[in-house]
């Protein structure tokens, strides 16, 4: 099993919900982030003074998914999020041991 | 006396007494969320401790027999207000018990006016001493000089004399830019000096948590300016219509130029701008309302929006942390106005003046100067003083990591937002007893 951990921006989630859903990624755990990427932050004017933000609000999803379905999984995530401009995000994948249901005890992929 | 009269100025001290209020969810909600209640906290304990000294010897101080120079009234002339009960007892065309009311409302706002600069920092003990303080020896005293008009007899002799900008000098404050104003304005400027900055100014943001909170204060306070200038007609007649309807125009104009410059300065048109606008409007036309036409409201209102707006830039420049711009929009928007009347002034206006726009020449505008700067320098002065007297005895400023955490919980243990927390503390089931000394113990060791 796997773990995919998407950082995109906010105004795309709904894009990539969707795409997942399509692909039967059947849960999945969405937090709002702060944070930088080579673009560093950017600056702001607000009543007649200049400051610099450092941390980009992202909206970070968390998908864990068989082996079989990475390829599909990244590929679907990365197209619904990319604009093109600078800022769209980064996806990551990361292997895991092991899922346990807590409702039911189910261990592996039979817990997803 | 006359009913009318009295119905009105009773109504107006209402309206005066609910901007303090107002003001407390203005500055409230521009600061940031952790530091809002004692925020309003600074406003209501101004209203406290400001309220009872009027009555023990503040109207005194200010409306009393002249000591001499037209610069202070006896203070305990009229101590607790003896002697001011009476049916017979008139100021003008209304009781006087009914002035003195009026007179009330502003001392107490004059005073919460000036938190503003100290948000997030100061510690709410000394902030109530220095507020009985200021009031005493800043603003009772300038009140008289504007506010103490002689009292003449049928054939215009003076029976007893007022303060000195009102009558020796004969600069027009129709209701209180200088005496309330540039006086609250010049004290934030000296406090915001006395306190030092907040940690993290000017490299953190701190934007307004609340908005909406901001907007419904400058609501109140509009709503409740009626009542500090069309009342300080002290009558319901001519002087209180026009001035009633400078309130509106003015402030309308200075909204629009304060966003203009915004969208022109900064790209967007903020709503803490228009907020700002309609108190810098209100600020500029309290002084001017009873000596300019709406004509020339409209020219101070929008002068007012375009300068505060640019003035609240100035303290990034010269490095005070003025939090919630009182010196930008007060101290700014009360010379404004004060000094505009020299300019804008128009005999067709109740207060039948001339300023140099209409004819009258520089007259009126050097009267208004030094009524101005005069105030603006004593208030400077002697709120430096009296700031680093509570710095130095008592202390004035929280602890950084009171600051930091929340000023909110340390001074008054609560928060303006509870929201549901993992680490809420359970009570014990018992009723605290010396609740005082052991809160104050445990408090510091939790936090």
């Amino acid at each position: 099993m796997k773990l995919v951990t998407a950082i995109i921006k906010p105004f795309t989630l709904d894009d990539v919900k969707g795409a997942l859903e399509q692909l039967g990624v059947l849960g999945m755990t969405v937090s709002e982030v702060q944070g930088y990427g080579r673009q560093k932050g950017h600056t702001e004017v607000y009543r007649g003074a200049e400051y610099s933000v450092d941390f980009v609000p992202k909206i970070k999803i968390e998908v864990v998914i068989d082996d079989a379905a990475v390829e599909k999984v990244l590929e679907a995530v990365v197209e619904a999020a990319r604009t093109g401009k600078i800022g769209d995000g980064k996806v990551w994948v990361t292997p895991v041991d092991t899922v346990v249901r807590v409702r039911t005890g189910e261990r592996g992929t039979d817990a997803l | 006396m006359d009913t009318g009269d009295t119905a009105w100025v009773l109504t107006s001290a209402a309206l005066v007494l609910l901007m303090t209020p107002g003001l407390a969810f203005f500055y409230g909600g521009m600061v940031r969320s952790k530091s809002v209640l004692n925020m309003m906290m600074m406003s209501l304990g101004a209203m406290a401790v400001v309220g009872v000294l009027w009555a023990l010897y503040g109207y005194s101080t200010v409306f009393a027999t002249d000591l001499g120079g037209g610069l202070l009234g006896k203070p305990f002339e009229f101590f607790g207000l003896d002697g001011l009960l009476a049916a017979d007892q008139l100021s003008g065309t209304i009781p006087t018990i009914v002035f003195v009311s009026f007179q009330a409302v502003f001392a107490i706002i004059t005073v919460a006016l000036i938190s503003g600069a100290i948000a997030d920092r100061a510690r709410f003990g000394p902030w109530l001493l220095f507020a009985g303080l200021w009031a005493t020896i800043v603003y009772f005293p300038v009140a008289h000089w504007v506010f103490d008009f002689d009292a003449k007899d049928a054939d215009g002799n003076v029976t007893e004399a007022g303060g000195w900008i009102a009558n020796k000098l004969a600069a027009i404050d129709f209701a209180g830019g200088t005496a309330v104003h540039i006086n609250a304005g010049a004290a934030a400027l000296a406090l915001a000096i006395v306190l030092g900055k907040r940690v993290g100014w000017p490299k953190e943001p701190m934007k307004p948590h609340s908005l909406p909170l901001v907007v419904l204060g400058a609501g109140l306070l509009w709503f409740g300016w009626f009542g500090f200038n069309a009342g300080s007609a002290l009558g319901a007649n001519v002087t209180a219509g026009v001035t009633f309807v400078n309130t509106i125009v003015a402030t309308c104009a200075a909204l629009l130029g304060w966003l203009i410059v915004e969208r022109v300065r900064d790209g967007k048109a903020t709503t803490l701008g228009a907020a700002s606008g309609i108190v810098a409007g209100l600020v500029a036309i309290t002084p001017a309302c009873s000596s300019v036409t709406p004509l020339g409201a409209i020219a101070v209102g929008a002068i007012a929006g375009v300068l505060c707006a640019l003035a609240v830039s100035l303290k990034y420049r010269f490095g005070y942390d003025d939090s919630l711009d009182v010196v930008g929009v007060h101290l700014v928007g009360g010379l404004v106005g004060t000094l505009l009347i020299g300019l804008f002034a128009s005999d067709k206006a109740p207060a039948a003046v001339n300023g140099l726009f209409y004819g009258g020449g520089v007259d009126q505008l050097w009267r208004q100067a030094v009524g101005a700067f005069a105030v603006l320098g004593y208030s400077f002065v002697l709120s430096l003083a009296l700031g680093y007297l509570v710095k130095f005895t008592v202390g004035f400023r929280a602890s950084e990591e009171a600051e930091v955490s929340s000023i909110d919980e340390a001074e008054h243990a609560e928060r303006a937002y509870e929201y549901g927390s993992l680490t809420s503390a359970r009570g014990t089931g018992k009723a605290s007893v010396a609740a005082g000394a052991t809160a104050v113990l445990e408090g510091s060791n939790k936090s």
